[in-house]
């Protein structure tokens, strides 16, 4: 209403920071809920939230270090590791999606 | 005046479900109903409370108290599982997640007013619901069969539960020498593999104690529809003689007096066990709603969030859908879309993007005889330029040859998908 008023200017700017800042917290929950449902996908096999059930005969997949799960991941789909399934499932994902997913169930408690 | 009656109405389903009787049908926590607790339900309940950090409330109504398993129950018609094995009871999705349980069925679901009405008379009000009623067998696509199917005589055993049994009983009782005949509907039907694995089955549980009996399957597609190299090298090797496959049988009626079938082209058959499978399409509740809009069969769905084309609010999942290409009708497909529609509603009732690239995975293991097993896998990724699912170039592919294995990957499949849907 009175944008030359220097006092409702500096309102006007700290309610769109304060927009902005929700904007991008919104944004990053998403960015969450993505990846949570991207590593989903293992979980028909791997357990929920990469939980394996005892005897399962398949990793946990649950705090597994990143670095360590992309390179396994890699040399599936390459086929250095041989496999029944997982080359014809890991050549379903880029490597940013592996990665994602790496660091998806590295975060996650065992 | 109805306005009324439905607040009272909504006001008593609210009692029903524990969540006290309040004045408005609309509880302040979004709230998510789920219809059919099969792979698809199930998952989409459970997954809905994991991914809204059991911020958005769920109601999963299903009549039955126990989950029963489509997938390993061909086993039990070949004697190497039970009933107990493939059954999982529903308790675990309240005590864990908090999911809500109505026991009972949907009558019919009004999709202006977001409100649906259960079988018992009270009505539940929705935010979104997912439905994912399974198939509903067409009956009449084959004359005779539902009189010869009410009197046990002639068993479908393709929803798995009390009919599995009765044609396990079927099988036991059948005299040495005598013939089991199974009969598949033109695709798409429900678990394209399964009459083939079933046949196996039934295969090896005679190669083990009535080697004079005989395995006939009457398919009414073309040529087998799933892993086909690898089921017809298993018949050749392993059940040669007793497994025969005839193509191009189209059945049209059954006669349970002479437990015969009959075909659009080729002569009768008679069998001492008939398993007779109709044409499906999509859950009556499905069909009643009109969300069946492809050739009344099948709902079409927007795949980036599964909702129905016909009904804003309503995702439709599992086995009912209108599939896309390469998509199978399958356990793990379903699972795999109630984990997608689950994050596009948390991310709809939050108010956010729904994710612009989902991805679907399908691994389906078949038992060629109690212990060997093979596969066929797939990858699906979201292609918005033709707004629906691909398999993605290179991935995917089946087993190399039957193998144990892959039988022991198959058995570990089956509890880690039914825990990860259920508990």
């Amino acid at each position: 209403m009175n944008a030359s008023n220097p006092m409702v200017h500096r309102l006007a700017v700290a309610a769109s920071l304060t927009l902005l800042a929700s904007a991008s917290a919104s944004a990053q929950d998403a960015r969450a809920l993505y990846v949570k449902s991207l590593a989903a996908t293992c979980a028909n096999c791997h357990g929920t939230n990469g939980r394996a059930l005892v005897g399962a005969g398949v990793p946990g997949l649950a705090g597994m270090p990143a670095p360590y799960m992309v390179q396994q991941l890699k040399t599936f789909k390459d086929g250095t590791r041989p496999s029944t399934v997982m080359q014809q499932l890991t050549k379903g994902y880029n490597d940013s999606q592996i990665e994602a997913i790496a660091a998806y169930f590295a975060a996650q408690p065992k | 005046m109805l306005q009324r009656r439905s607040l009272m109405q909504g006001g008593a389903a609210l009692a029903l479900l524990g969540l006290g009787a309040c004045a408005t049908p609309t509880p302040s926590k979004a709230r998510v109903l789920v219809v059919g607790g099969g792979y698809g339900g199930a998952t989409a309940a459970k997954y809905v409370r994991l991914l809204s950090d059991y911020k958005i409330d769920v109601v999963l109504v299903e009549p039955n108290s126990a989950f029963v398993s489509c997938p390993i129950s061909n086993l039990v018609l070949g004697g190497s599982r039970t009933m107990a094995d493939i059954t999982t009871p529903y308790d675990a999705l309240v005590k864990n997640h908090g999911v809500t349980i109505v026991r009972d069925m949907v009558a019919s679901i009004d999709a202006t007013k977001k409100v649906a009405v259960l079988a018992s008379g009270p009505t539940i009000a929705y935010d979104k619901l997912i439905l994912s009623p399974g198939i509903d067998l067409m009956w009449n696509s084959i004359e005779g069969l539902k009189a010869a199917n009410d009197a046990g005589t002639i068993v479908q055993a393709w929803k798995a539960g009390t009919e599995t049994m009765a044609l396990r009983r079927q099988l036991e009782a059948m005299r040495d020498g005598g013939v089991y005949a199974l009969t598949i509907p033109e695709a798409p039907y429900r678990c394209p593999p399964g009459p083939y694995e079933r046949a196996c089955q039934v295969a090896s549980y005679f190669k083990a104690t009535k080697p004079k009996s005989k395995v006939l399957i009457l398919d009414a597609n073309q040529d087998v529809t799933s892993k086909g190299p690898l089921f017809k090298k298993v018949w050749a090797e392993q059940y040669a003689g007793m497994l025969e496959y005839r193509p191009q049988h189209k059945a049209v009626a059954v006669d349970a007096s002479s437990m015969a079938v009959k075909f659009e082209v080729h002569d009768e058959v008679k069998a001492d066990v008939l398993n007779v499978l109709p044409s499906m399409r999509a859950g009556l509740i499905a069909v009643q709603t009109g969300l069946a809009n492809s050739n009344a069969r099948w709902c079409n769905v927007n795949y980036l969030s599964f909702e129905s084309t016909a009904a804003k609010d309503i995702h439709v999942i599992g086995d009912s859908i209108q599939i896309a290409p390469a998509m199978p009708k399958s356990a793990h497909m379903a699972n795999s879309q109630g984990k997608v529609t689950a994050a596009a509603v948390v991310a709809q009732l939050n108010g956010w993007e729904v994710n612009p690239a989902p991805m679907l995975t399908n691994t389906c293991y078949s038992f060629t005889d109690a212990k060997q097993v093979i596969h066929v896998a797939s990858v699906h990724e979201y292609v918005a330029a033709e707004k629906t699912f691909k398999t993605v170039a290179g991935s995917g592919g089946v087993s190399a040859a039957p193998n144990e294995v892959e039988g022991g990957y198959a058995w570990n499949w089956a509890r880690t998908i039914w825990a990860d849907t259920l508990i």
